[in-house]
């Protein structure tokens, strides 16, 4: 059954929006030429796609990344000749060499995490659907809004090209925690590739930080007649929580780069005291800290996976209202748990360094803090179960990928609650279990929650529809992938397992874990396929894909269904339409659906 | 594009200068950020004790000067005396320069009594007056740039625009970088002591 065909029934008993046609102000009012339209673009739906199709290519790098050093760790003692003609010196005789895994698994963290994760998620659905949502024309500052995406570009040309550089990428972990990211002479990734590690990620935090500021004051200043803050889509919420995050972590990591960058070029020792390399001797700074470093990062680090995942809970809540045909379960609970997220977020950085060497006592403190985050989480878990809860539940792909994401965020948030105590944590710190956890609760869930929004938005970006049967085998395929990929990982954590060993062949504790790398490895190459189905399909229904032929193809109570099929800039033809109530008006009074844009009737029972 | 400002929006707080309070505590996180990290480190062993430089004294004169001057700028271009105007935003930009210039005579002068910033044997009590001073510094400097721009677009033939809103805005972050020289200038002194 066709998406147009499952939703016709349900669209034809909503009423159908009217656009005035009488006044086109406010769209094309300007010539466009093919830079200021693709390249340069200051309309906020085609930043957003360039935001996706960037985020996109660093996405098949940084897993294709992922699988290759699956393969060494599946096969530690297996040759690949076409290894050493991928990867040349790097795997020399067809085996990955230690130097390559350690730089690929850092590429891979931050490339997933920054790139992928932040921009991709939250700079394309940030910027598609706020001005949409809340009826506006644009961003606030729709010129900040392309510097914002073309710094990301600056940074991912620079990340690239340090993959390229004869001493290879960076290669001392996502986070850079110095020594090894302070001193060139500590490994040869801490040399060039460290410093374009660098410049890059100080130019995506300027990215971040100019798209923070957009989104914050276009959602508070730019919303339309009616818009109150209480009648806002719940992925408008999420996405300015997101955004305040942002504003306000990334400048406390930028200034913690800043004194790391001064300690590797200039000679300073904020990071470094009483070190000794191999080969160079003993260094002579003295009375700094690393910890301090750990401090700094964490203070952003934190955040940031708040700031991935908040995002994927607003596209979850909007996506699994819409198909359950229900209001979301506690709108106002859903604020405030978003809220509270955002607040602990904060007050929890040093649950990540408990065996750092931090005060005992002042890790109780982030222990409490931490397992209070249990509360919010379990709010929003509870909230959309119950929103599925005798729901007229229409199984979409976008859908699918909602409720996936909800389940991955219930069995990640379990395992969280074992990493948050610090007694636990001297276990299971740097094992196989944490990579397990923040994998599922934050990566996989943060895929989903973005899977599940181009599903949901792929009509209104492009006109056209997805290939239903290719989303529904990419979805039990990653789903399923994705459990059997992380869940044994647990296993091999609780037994000891450290994560970011090269090769474990050597020790006769974890030979046991042969057979499950293996599997884990072919899991990952299998779900990796599917993710190249999924970009086929995409980009064949981009060009090829069946059109969109009714407004409103889902029967959606949000904005964006009231512009036309592909809104020009300007989102709207004549005025933005005004709003009266709140986004979740489904089978309210025996209506499926009743747009925001519907005046309250006199009769009408409250919510 | 002018159509983005609707008639209900114009009551509310103009979003460009929205958008500088938002970057202005995106900032304030940056400063909080060094300076809690010293005072993390300052509580550690291997910590170099010295008082500041008295042209610190003389650089906060310069811009506490330089902000009344911004101010009377914006009085003036509202009160359409554009070559009074021109004057004044001039002045402001050479106070500006002039802190710099102070700022980096400081520098040498506690270089001069061996307290080094950077390099080897450097104290992390140095080098975080250094960084965090000089972060400050490049503020400053792109408060100057932006008043360089104002400064010719006040020549300019080509446009005249008689919106308040960028002289506005280039006054809050000139008010603001002082503040947090202010701020600063109190923590070295006072509170970090």
């Amino acid at each position: 059954m066709s998406n147009e065909e499952m939703l016709q029934a349900q669209t034809s008993t909503g009423q159908v929006v009217e656009v005035p046609h009488h006044d086109h102000h406010g769209e094309h009012h300007h010539h466009e030429t093919f830079i200021t339209k693709y390249v340069f673009s200051q309309d906020h739906k085609m930043i957003a796609k360039q935001f996706l199709v960037t985020g996109m290519i660093w996405a098949i790098l940084g897993g294709l990344m992922s699988v290759l050093f699956r393969l060494q760790l599946a096969y530690p003692d297996a040759t690949f000749p076409w290894l050493e003609t991928l990867l040349g010196k790097w795997a020399k005789g067809g085996h990955l060499s230690a130097e390559a895994y350690y730089a690929l698994v850092t590429t891979h963290g931050t490339v997933l995490v920054f790139f992928v994760l932040t921009a991709g998620l939250s700079g394309t659905f940030a910027n598609f659907l706020i001005p949409l949502q809340i009826g506006a024309r644009d961003m606030a500052s729709p010129f900040l809004n392309m510097l914002s995406y073309w710094f990301f570009f600056t940074a991912g040309v620079v990340m690239l090209s340090s993959l390229f550089v004869e001493t290879g990428p960076f290669s001392g972990g996502w986070t850079a925690y110095p020594p090894l990211s302070a001193l060139g002479s500590a490994s040869p990734g801490s040399k060039t590739g460290m410093d374009l590690w660098l410049i890059s990620m100080a130019l995506f935090v300027v990215s971040s930080l100019l798209g923070g500021l957009n989104y914050i004051a276009t959602i508070l200043n730019m919303r339309t007649k009616g818009m109150s803050m209480t009648r806002l889509p719940l992925t408008i919420w999420a996405l300015f929580f997101t955004a305040i995050l942002g504003v306000l972590s990334f400048p406390v990591l930028l200034s913690g780069f800043i004194l790391l960058i001064f300690d590797r070029n200039f000679g300073t020792s904020f990071y470094l005291s009483d070190i000794y390399v191999n080969g160079v001797g003993a260094l002579p700074n003295e009375g700094g800290s690393a910890i301090l470093y750990q401090h700094l990062f964490w203070f952003l680090g934190h955040p940031e996976v708040y700031i991935i995942i908040l995002p994927a809970m607003g596209i979850v809540s909007e996506v699994m209202s819409t198909n359950a045909r229900k209001p979301i379960f506690g709108y106002m609970a859903m604020i405030g748990s978003l809220f509270a997220i955002a607040v602990l977020a904060f007050l929890v950085w040093a649950h990540h360094m408990f065996v750092s060497g931090l005060n005992p006592f002042l890790g109780s403190f982030f222990v409490l803090l931490t397992l209070l985050i249990a509360v919010p989480s379990a709010i929003k878990v509870f909230n959309w179960l119950t929103t599925l809860w005798r729901g007229n539940i229409r199984f979409t792909p976008g859908m699918l990928f909602s409720i996936g994401f909800v389940s991955m965020f219930i069995s990640g948030g379990l395992t969280g609650i074992f990493l948050g105590n610090s007694a636990l944590d001297i276990y299971l710190h740097d094992t196989y279990f944490i990579v397990a956890h923040f994998h599922i609760v934050m990566g996989v869930a943060g895929m989903f929650g973005m899977y599940a929004g181009i599903y949901h938005w792929f009509p209104k970006m492009f006109g056209r529809y997805l290939n239903n049967t290719l989303a529904y085998l990419h979805f039990w395929i990653t789903f399923t992938g994705a459990y059997l990929i992380f869940w044994p990982m647990h296993y091999e954590g609780l037994a000891g397992m450290p994560r970011r060993y090269y090769d474990f062949s050597n020790w006769e504790s974890f030979k046991m874990f042969g057979g499950v790398n293996i599997f884990i490895s072919v899991v990952a190459m299998i779900v990796f396929a599917a993710q190249i189905m999924f970009l086929i399909n995409f980009f064949y229904s981009v060009f090829k894909g069946k059109k969109v032929t009714s407004q409103n193809p889902w029967g959606s109570n949000t904005l964006e269904w009231t512009t036309p099929i592909l809104p020009g800039h300007g989102n709207w033809v004549g005025e933005i339409p005004e709003v009266h109530r709140w986004a979740y008006d489904y089978g309210k009074d025996g209506k499926d659906f009743i747009s925001q844009t519907t005046p309250v009737g006199a009769e009408e029972s409250s919510h | 594009m002018m159509a983005t400002l609707s008639q209900e929006q114009r009551k509310r707080l103009h979003p460009h200068k929205f958008m500088l309070w938002i970057g202005m505590a995106s900032i304030v996180m940056m400063f909080a950020g060094f300076t809690s990290a010293y005072i993390v480190k300052r509580n550690q062993s291997n910590w170099l004790e010295f008082g500041l430089p008295s042209y610190f004294w003389y650089s906060t004169g310069v811009i506490l000067l330089s902000s009344v001057t911004i101010q009377m700028a914006l009085v003036a271009f509202k009160a359409r005396n554009m070559a009074r105007y021109r004057n004044l935003i001039t002045l402001t930009a050479g106070l500006g320069l002039l802190f710099a210039v102070l700022q980096w005579l400081g520098f040498f002068s506690l270089e001069r009594n061996g307290v080094k910033l950077i390099g080897t044997n450097s104290n992390p009590a140095g080098s975080f007056l250094g960084v965090i001073t000089g972060v400050h510094m490049l503020h400053v400097i792109g408060g100057v740039v932006v008043l360089l721009v104002m400064f010719f677009r006040a020549y300019s033939s080509r446009q005249k625009s008689y919106s308040s809103v960028p002289i506005e805005i280039a006054t809050t972050y000139w008010h603001f970088v002082d503040a947090i020289w202010i701020y600063l200038f109190i923590f070295f002194n006072w509170v970090s002591v």
